[in-house]
Formats: C-alpha cells, structure tokens, sequence
C-alpha cells in the first residue's frame, strides 16, 4: 500500500486499468455502458463486418431517446430515418440480449435520467455512453464520460477503451447560495469564469459545501455540464445524500451486497493532501441567476449584467462578434427584459423531478405569457408519473401549460422540437451552439426558475422578483 | 472500420480561422439519423455551407473554389461539444485527412486518431503564420510528417513539431485500430472482470 494521498478520481481510475501501454493510452475496463439508437448503429454494423460478438451483455443498456417524439409516442413514429433508428437499437438489442427500453417502455427516458432512478448508476463505476452528457453519472463519485462510435464498438466487443489517464482539477465551490440561485447557476457560472475550453485535457472534482448540501439532481446538473467547459467529465464524493438516493432504486444492491457496496463508497474520496493540477476557489454568495448571451456555454453571466464588450472577454474579436451577431444583440445590452418567443425545459442537465418542481413554483397562480410557445419535457417516464402524482400537472395546466413526452427534444432538437429560425428560446439546456435547438435558432441558457420567470412574463426576468 | 495509412502529407489547406468550432457546426444534429456510415461528407458544415433553400453561401470557404486540399486549419478549442464521430466522419468522408489547430476538444481529438484523420496540435503563434501564408497564396503547401512529428509551411520551410503518443503514431503509420489490439487481450480483460465488484 502507497502512503501517497490519492485523489477520489485516481482511486476510481486507477481500480479499472486492465493494462498500461508504455507511451500510449491505458486499457481501461468500463463496468456500465448506455447505449442510444444515435451513435449506436455504426458499431454494431462493426461488429458484423468483424464477426465479433458482445462480450458482456449484461453490462450495457439501451434506451431511446435522442430521436423520438415527445407527443403522441403511442402511434408509429413519423420521420422514416427516426423510425430506422429506433428500430435499429430494437434489433440489435435484442440480436445480442441487451436490455432495451425502447419507445413506450415504462422506464424508458433520456439515458443520463434513467440510468441513475433505476439504480444502474452506482459509486465507484466507469460509465460510458456515446453521448458527451455521460459526465452526469459522475454525481456518484463514477467516472462517467462520453465516447465516439469506434469506442462503443470497444466495449461492446471487450468491454474496454483506450483512454490516456485526463489530469486533474477541483474546483471548490463554499458559502451559501443566494435565493434563486440552483446549481444550474452554480455550474453555469463555473463554465463562464473557466470558459468553454478551460478544463480541456482534465477531468473535474467538485467539492465544498455548495455540493455537499446539494441534491442528487442538483449534482447531476452540475456534473452534466462539465463537458461545457471542455473536461471529460466532474465527479462528486458519494455522501449519505449518495446513499440515500441509491437506497432501494430497482438495480441498486441489497442486502448483503449493499452492506459490502456501502462500505467500499465510504473510502471514496479526495485524500487530505492530495494533489490537484490545477484548482479553482470560488463563493458561493458571487454567484447570481445567470443566462447566456452568446454561442457557447462559456457566454454566460448574471442575469442582471449587460453584456460585455469583446475586450472584456477572452478570445478574439471576429470570433465574438460572429456571435453576437447571430444571436442579435450588441455589446453594453441589459439581458433584462428581452423578448423572447419559446421556452424549453427538460434534457438531461434539467429534466428532473426537482426542475418542475422549481418551474411550478414560479408559474404558480400565474399564466403562460401570450407572445411564449413552452415545450415542457420530462427526462423519463418516472420523471413524468411524479409530476403528475404531486399536482405539478395541475399547476402547469392552471396556468397554460402543457406537459410532453420524455425525450431529448428540443435539447439537439433531431425530432420535430425545433425552434423556429431567428427565435429566442430561454432553455434549460446545455448547448447555446449556433442552430443546436434547430437552424438559425438563437439560445439562452439557463436554470429552470429564469426559464419560468421567462415563459410568464415574455421576457428575460429576473426570477428573484418573482418568488 | 480500416482507414487510409498516414505518413506524410503533402497538400494545401483549407483555412477556416474560428474559435470554437463546435460538432454542431461541423455536423447538425438534424443529420445524424444514418445506420451507416456513409455520405456524411456532404452535410459538413451543412449551416454555414448552405443557405435554408440548400443554396450554396459563397462566402463559406468550403465554396470557394480557390481553396482546396487534404488539410483543415481550424482556430483554437476547435471540435467542442457532442462526442459524435459523425464529426469526425463527415471530415474524413469530405477528403481531409488531417486537421490543424492550436487547441482541440479531447472526444474530438480521440475520435479523429480512432478513424485516421491526424490532428495536429500547433503554437498559437504557428497557427497564424499558416493563415498568413494561405493568405498570401491560397495554393501554399503544408507538409505534415507523421514519422518525425513535423508540421511545415512549404513556401516559407517554417517548421514546427508536434505530439502524439508513440501508440497512435505506430496505429496511424499502419492503419491499425484499437479493436484489434483489445480482441488480442480477451484472456486478460476476462480475468479482470472476475475480480469486478460489480
């Protein structure tokens, strides 16, 4: 046994090398794979031309979710190419005994949803999806990240990647947050003091007080948007909240082999004296409801502030202002008060049970602002019974509002939940890329309480005046 | 899937001098609904490449006919966002096999070595002095050399090296890929996974 303090990253990462490459990248085992009908075909096509089988079945998991439609999921869906898709991850989920939810299953949702309500998502794994958002799973204290198809392809034929070890950051986050500010503020605000590639080549723990008091949901939020900032993933130490929300989840262990899960969790952390190569402070009463601007997640600010000028911000000026200009506003602007036309909640960064919650609590005993066209999406099936069982509906529907169906929708907007060229849209997302949510659509990132505060007034408001 | 060996390469280059390109712009997410990997080329850059009624936009450098060639210089953090090769895909199936920056996102850096596009990590400073010399001649040469890890600007001989790790190097010199290298290892991954508390 080394004396040498280790980071909770190093623990997880070092417990899954099969083998180490002399100048070349570890052979990495991964313990759960997620797999969706998008980035998922090509590699089993892979394996046909190969003749190679699924090594390990019983360690990946299928759901759909990036192209399906999220109203009407029981009739035969529509865009022919979708239809394929879906089929696709049907078949060959079934070819090689892979568990599918597919379209109209009761669990079936976004992939970084369901993945941890049912218990899949546990302390300690290496998780991987050929999706970026893989990071969200790191809320377990998992190394979660995302791959390419040829790496799907990997671990569905040896259950393996090449991966060269990332290095490391921590950021700490302390204080106390401030009323209306979430953890989708917390991590937006991360992500525009480090800017969109500040954490290229690292992976992310993130620690203080802000985390530890935060919810599972909240942490998923957080470490989901992590890849926004260029890590490969963020991971938090699993804590009695970690326990709690695993405790009695479908797949979650029990009974003795909780008793022996538990005990393993509990050495899952950061050493005392552990070395980090880069570290970032920051207070947590800095941190206000914040909003993009611009065309990168980097592009943020509170919501508050005017807009900066481009010597105000890194990078060069025909790169910001090609920006701008897609997005329609000027340098010095006030956020405050812009029109907007739709809002979009849901996606894996806020698709949960706690963001409708927030949404309602804002939309309450008010009404849908005329000039606002609201897709409200559920990240799962379980998401969607919870609203429903805690009168969430009711209030949504009081006020103009009208509950769809789980999906990724408008998030990468590859279903027909796109927003219209020119349109702003205030969404709980995670990409503010130029035409993400549909071509020339303008986006403004934010947490689910602007995005309410938005979808009741019209406008960019400030959600503390609201509640 | 096999790809084309690298070692050298000879050729001019396509200059598109943005930060942040993301994956969304190098492949809209609306194009991701192939089961095969096949004619993603055509959709590269499919928004700043054509207007909504699948015009041609003529300033979009990809339809300038006076720039051409196996080399894409993008500006820094270029490949953010998604980890769909697709991307990646679409830039090998439009003809590059080698792309230029002074900073790319890792799941796009990773997926390029996996398909056999070489990217290729520059100085900041370097980087502009690429721009400047297609600037000064759209035709002007750039010669990647993976055996010697070197980048140079043909008409000026400026030369700068680059890294890749020795196992990509040898991959990328062979047209090897990562699978068979694991389909060799199965014994040992086996073993492993027993010992797997879960």
């Amino acid at each position: 046994m080394s004396n040498q303090a280790s980071t909770l990253f190093d623990k997880v990462w070092d417990a899954h090398v099969v083998r180490k490459i002399e100048d070349g990248p570890d052979v990495f085992f991964i313990d759960r794979h997620f797999i969706h009908e998008v980035t998922s075909p090509v590699a089993f096509l892979g394996l046909e031309s190969r003749n190679i089988g699924v090594m390990y079945p019983e360690r990946t998991f299928a759901t759909a979710d990036h192209n399906t439609p999220t109203i009407n999921q029981h009739l035969p869906v529509a865009d022919p190419l979708s239809a394929n898709q879906l089929k696709a991850l049907e078949t060959n989920s079934a070819k090689y005994g892979i568990s599918h939810w597919g379209l109209g299953h009761a669990r079936n949702g976004i992939v970084h949803v369901v993945g941890p309500e049912n218990g899949i998502t546990l302390p300690g794994m290496t998780i991987v999806c050929g999706d970026s958002h893989t990071s969200t799973h790191g809320a377990f204290g998992a190394i979660a990240f995302g791959i390419g198809t040829s790496e799907v392809e990997m671990v569905l034929s040896s259950q393996c990647i090449m991966q060269p070890k990332p290095k490391k950051m921590r950021v700490n986050v302390n204080g106390k947050l401030g009323k209306g500010v979430t953890p989708k503020d917390v991590t937006l605000y991360i992500i525009s003091k480090l800017t969109t590639a500040g954490a290229t080549g690292y992976f992310v723990e993130y620690a203080g007080d802000v985390f530890e008091n935060m919810s599972m949901e909240g942490r998923m939020t957080v470490c989901n948007m992590s890849i926004e900032m260029g890590a490969r993933g963020g991971m938090i130490a699993p804590d009695e909240t970690t326990f709690a929300y695993i405790n009695g989840r479908e797949q979650a262990p029990k009974g003795e082999k909780w008793d022996k899960a538990l005990a393993y969790w509990k050495t899952l952390k950061t050493d005392e004296g552990a070395v980090f190569d880069k570290e970032y402070n920051f207070d947590a009463a800095d941190i206000e409801p914040m909003i993009t601007y611009g065309t990168n997640p980097g592009m943020g600010q509170g919501i508050t502030k005017a807009i900066p000028t481009s010597d105000q911000v890194e990078g060069g000026k025909s790169t910001y202002d090609k920006s701008l200009n897609y997005m329609g506003f000027h340098e010095n602007e006030s956020m405050l008060g812009k029109k907007i036309d739709y809002v979009f909640i849901g996606s894996c960064t806020n698709g949960r049970i706690e963001d409708f919650r927030a949404f309602a609590s804002i939309v309450k005993g008010r009404k849908k602002a005329d000039n606002v066209t609201a897709w409200i999406v559920p990240g799962s099936h379980i998401v969607e019974a919870q609203i429903k069982e805690e009168g969430i509906l009711d209030i949504l529907t009081d006020a103009g509002f009208e509950l769809r169906q789980p999906g990724c929708s408008a998030c990468l907007a590859m279903n027909d939940d796109k927003i219209p060229a020119g349109k702003y849209a205030v969404s709980t997302s995670n990409r503010n890329f130029e035409g993400r949510q549909g071509p020339g659509a303008r986006t403004l990132l934010a947490s689910p309480l602007v995005a309410a505060a938005a979808a009741v007034t019209g406008v960019v408001t400030d959600p503390r005046t609201l509640l | 899937m096999a790809y084309d060996k690298f070692t050298i390469l000879k050729s001019s280059a396509v200059p598109l001098p943005i930060e942040n390109v993301d994956t969304d712009q190098i492949i809209p997410a609306r194009f991701l609904k192939a089961t095969k990997r096949e004619g993603f080329g055509d959709n590269l850059f499919r928004d700043w490449r054509y207007n909504g009624d699948d015009t041609p936009k003529q300033d979009f450098v990809l339809n300038n006919p006076i720039y051409s060639g196996k080399i894409l210089v993008g500006g820094r953090n270029f490949g953010s966002g998604s980890s769909r090769e697709h991307a990646a895909w679409a830039i090998y199936d439009y003809g590059f096999r080698c792309v230029v920056s002074s900073f790319f996102a890792d799941i796009f850096k990773g997926n390029s070595l996996n398909i056999g596009i070489l990217p290729v990590q520059v100085s900041a400073e370097f980087l502009d002095k690429i721009f400047q010399a297609i600037e000064a001649d759209p035709k002007a040469e750039l010669e990647v050399n993976l055996p010697e890890q070197t980048i140079t600007i043909v008409p000026t001989g400026e030369k700068e090296s680059f890294d890749i790790n020795g196992y990509k190097k040898h991959n990328m010199m062979n047209g090897f890929d990562d699978i068979d290298y694991l389909q060799a290892m199965k014994s040992e991954i086996k073993e492993f996974e027993a010992e797997r508390i879960y």
